[in-house]
């Protein structure tokens, strides 16, 4: 019997396992499908990340490499090339070449599976399918593992940060990046990002743009993108074809939740994640962190988030099932969910991270309870693509609702 | 040397009937334009393997459909074939005559194991059928088949006896000469005492290289949602609405592997090549399915595509011998699927006949299946790893595949990513490819021994890396 299990070795996986030892857990087993530890901080290796945790700029293989060397150094067991194929709670069951299938018993799980892209299929886009067509991720590991530039003039749909940062990278090999179309209004990546990795090349950013057709039987020869009205529905007469023989795609990011299905954890269909409390407790000795939970702008986040995520599961571990009682934390105008749904109550000074629906511009986040508010911040801009943060300096007692009030 | 048989196209269509005469003394060569087996109109249907309430009584259509659904599953566990026998029903919503016609026509074909049920049996079956459903008739043999898995298992089993399948061989010519044919391609020659056209929607192109023009084919589009395996159990039978001039209407059926299907439309294409799918058509195919289950989740759509047929102005299959020695096999669209074993077993016995030949002493019936790790129960799949650890090594997530599985697609010819994704399916789930199909290129790579750019999608001039 372990005493905890770590479902992924990524980012979250590996703040988890060594927040887990540092809370006086030793039995603790890491499960990573890939051959390596680090996950896909590997093939990231644009800098700005641990501006937070290290307040350093590190690329995201030395940000990985960090965590690994402390996992390392705290001789905590990491399985690589091993794929978790079953769960329930307090059993995990993956498949690798040397076991074969194993099932193994542990006092608490912890999910840090991450997320995928969504692919174009998702998206219904109408045209061909030739060759030439990738996920912003697919194509950002052929670059930067493999070392291929997958195409030479490019158009990217959808401007979420792994689009916007491949939109720099391929430039910077010498593709030409004719434009980024994003459905929205606004983009879906981080401010920081928008500058640093479009504006600064002279790449356009098409807001409410979509794209309506897909040309080229073997590799795509042409990509025709049009503007959308207020509904999305895309406009005639607005069609403009980009010439190119490649479209990447970085149209949003999917927790990957097949396993916490199978454990028969309940999904938010909001966040796409396991719904959790503020110990990031699923039930049944199920933890949950990372972007398994929801998907976050910033790795920083993912690790605190990870390491809080841990010391929870190791104390569940030491003291057992405790029957708690429960707030909800409700969302009003302006936020799409918070992140826990639940919080202890009594507990203080817990971490709300949320995503707001729209841009807002000299709102305020407001934090009340019947009526009284508890909390009121105001934000000179949100948007959609930047994740919030709120600590609840007071004692959580009775449920409490998270809205965006307008000035 | 000179082939007994040759086959014009690789798919469905030509794999059986070359599986079918490679059972005879009868040497046999089959020419594919692409560069596998199964991409054109078998690659992208509806899976089914239809009761054949359908068809007009007395056609070819009605009486190979009928057969072709009998061969089919009892070849299904010879030839390692995936095909599940999961029923169908035809809805009726205040059309209950209809339904009795087509039962009556069912029976005129030779239609087992159908009846007509009632609402109360239709929700008892299928919940989440449209509530409003007057009746439905019920059709017992009805199967869903994994095209892929059919082809290749007819075209696997067709070379275990012989038969040689030559990719990239685009016809381009055919003469007759004396008392066998010659058949140009656009980089060999052949020769064959008999030929048989599958071409499929270029079958009268084939057709008029040789004999009088007297069919024109026409291409019908037929766009297709598929949702993931997660929408599983939505149904577990394939529902029908009742037929109309356009065909069988649109279906929801799940897919051998779990996933749920939803379509076709059927919208005529000047260009045969015309295989996109287009905005408007496949809003139609999901609007009109929501008429027989209407708590579809579209949201989990993981891919649309659009696939060809080959229709005629006739309605039913052409398959004669226009000239002495060459027989079409031509206008095969819906139940085409169903029919090809038919077709196969209906064309080889003509052809024999024609040649004088009789049946192999010893032919090979059977054919193994990829071996699937994932389905195994946990002391086979690990006997499987420990001889080969390679199965134990999942490299598509989403489906669960390990290299072994896509190691050995590969030593089978699937030697582009397409090919190793309609053997295996690899790339085939929910996140369609974005992480396994680089670890698949280098597989192919690795097992081909060739260069990560010169891998490709599909047919040349689709190599992934520019």
């Amino acid at each position: 019997m372990k005493e905890v299990v770590i479902i992924g070795g990524g980012a979250a996986g590996l703040a988890a396992a060594i927040a887990c030892y540092d809370a006086g857990l030793k039995d603790i087993l890491v499960i990573e499908r890939s051959q390596f530890l680090g996950g896909i901080l590997n093939q990231c290796i644009h800098n700005g990340f641990g501006l937070h945790t290290f307040k350093e700029e590190l690329t995201g293989p030395e940000y990985a490499s960090r965590f690994i060397k402390e996992v390392e150094r705290r001789e905590i067991k990491a399985l690589t090339s091993s794929m978790v194929i079953d769960l329930e709670p307090h059993r995990v069951t993956y498949v690798n070449s040397t076991e074969g299938v194993n099932t193994i018993e542990t006092k608490a799980i912890i999910l840090a599976m991450g997320c995928r892209e969504r692919p174009r299929g998702a998206l219904n886009i109408p045209g061909f399918r030739p060759a030439g067509i990738f996920s912003a991720g697919t194509a950002q590991r052929l670059m930067n593992i493999e070392g291929y530039l997958v195409g030479k003039r490019v158009v990217i749909l959808g401007s979420g940060d792994i689009g916007l940062i491949m939109a720099r990278r391929m430039t910077l090999e010498g593709a030409k990046v004719l434009a980024v179309a994003e459905l929205m209004p606004y983009s879906g990546g981080l401010k920081r990002n928008i500058v640093q990795c479009l504006d600064d090349f002279n790449i356009p950013l098409l807001l409410s743009h979509t794209v309506v057709n897909i040309e080229g039987k073997e590799r795509v020869e042409a990509v025709t993108i049009a503007k959308v009205d207020s509904s999305r529905k895309p406009i005639k007469g607005t069609e403009k074809r980009f010439e190119c023989d490649t479209l990447l795609l970085s149209v949003g990011l999917l927790p990957e939740n097949e396993l916490s299905k199978k454990a028969g954890l309940t999904l938010s269909p909001v966040t796409g994640g396991p719904i959790v409390d503020n110990s990031f407790s699923a039930g049944d000795g199920i933890f949950a962190c990372g972007n398994v939970l929801h998907v976050h702008d910033l790795v920083d986040y993912v690790s605190e988030e990870a390491a809080l995520a841990g010391s929870q599961a190791a104390k569940y571990v030491k003291e057992g099932f405790k029957e708690k009682e429960y707030i909800k934390v409700s969302t009003g105008f302006g936020v799409r969910y918070t992140v826990p749904q639940y919080i202890q109550k009594g507990c203080e000074d817990v971490m709300l991270r949320f995503r707001v629906t729209d841009i807002f511009k000299g709102s305020s986040i407001v934090i009340s309870s019947k009526g009284n508010v508890l909390k009121k911040i105001k934000r000179q801009v949100m948007s959609p693509g930047e994740m919030e943060s709120v600590k609840l300096n007071f004692k959580a007692d009775e449920d409490i609702l998270v809205e965006v009030v307008n000035e | 040397m000179i082939y007994d048989s040759i086959v014009i196209g690789g798919g469905v269509v030509g794999a059986s009937i070359a599986r079918y005469l490679s059972l005879y003394d009868i040497s046999v060569a089959l020419l594919e334009k692409n560069s596998d087996l199964c991409t054109g109109t078998s690659k992208a249907n509806s899976g089914i393997a239809h009761a054949g309430y359908d068809p007009i009584p007395g056609t070819l259509k009605a009486k190979l459909n009928v057969r072709g659904n009998q061969l089919l599953r009892e070849l299904a566990p010879q030839l390692g074939i995936d095909l599940k026998n999961n029923m169908a029903m035809v809805l009726s919503f205040n059309r209950d005559d209809e339904l009795k016609m087509l039962y009556e026509r069912g029976l005129k074909n030779g239609v087992s194991g159908m009846r007509i049920i009632s609402h109360d049996e239709v929700l008892a079956l299928e919940p989440n059928i449209n509530s409003e459903v007057t009746a439905a008739l019920l059709l017992t043999t009805s199967c869903i088949v994994c095209p892929f898995s059919l082809t290749y298992a007819m075209g696997e089993n067709a070379e275990a006896n012989g038969a040689k399948l030559l990719m990239e061989q685009e016809v381009i010519d055919i003469k007759k000469c004396d008392n066998y044919f010659i058949i140009k391609t656009k980089c060999d020659e052949f020769k064959a005492l008999t030929v048989i056209n599958a071409a499929g929607v270029f079958a009268d192109k084939i057709n008029d290289m040789v004999a009088p023009h007297t069919f024109d084919i026409k291409v019908k589009s037929g766009e297709y949602v598929l949702l993931d395996r997660s929408e599983g159990g939505l149904v577990n039978s394939t529902i029908f609405q009742l037929p109309t001039k356009e065909g069988k209407g649109v279906l929801v059926t799940p897919t051998y592997h779990n996933n749920i299907l939803v379509g076709p439309d059927s919208v005529l294409r000047d260009d045969r090549n015309d295989n996109a799918t287009y905005a408007d058509g496949l809003e139609k195919v999901m609007e009109s399915a929501k008429k027989s289950v209407s708590n579809i989740n579209y949201r989990s759509i993981i891919t649309s595509f659009a696939g060809l047929r080959a229709s005629t102005a006739s309605g039913d299959f052409i398959i004669n011998e226009p000239v002495d020695g060459f027989f079409n096999a031509a206008g095969i669209d819906s139940p085409g699927l169903t029919s090809a074993p038919a077709i196969g077993e209906y064309i080889s016995d003509i052809v024999s006949k024609h040649l004088g030949r009789k049946k192999k002493a010893n032919p090979i019936l059977n054919r193994e299946a990829i071996a699937r790790p994932s389905v195994l129960n946990r002391d086979e799949r690990n006997a499987l790893i420990q001889k080969d650890p390679r199965y134990g090594n999942i490299i598509c997530r989403c489906e669960e595949i390990s290299e072994g599985e896509i190691v050995e697609a590969i030593k089978r010819g699937g030697t582009t990513l397409d090919g190793v994704k309609r053997r295996v399916r690899a790339g085939m789930g929910r996140c369609q490819g974005g992480f396994c199909s680089v670890k698949v290129l280098e597989l192919i790579a690795r097992e081909c021994g060739c260069r990560m750019e010169d891998v490709r999608k599909n047919e040349k001039g689709s190599e992934v890396i520019l």
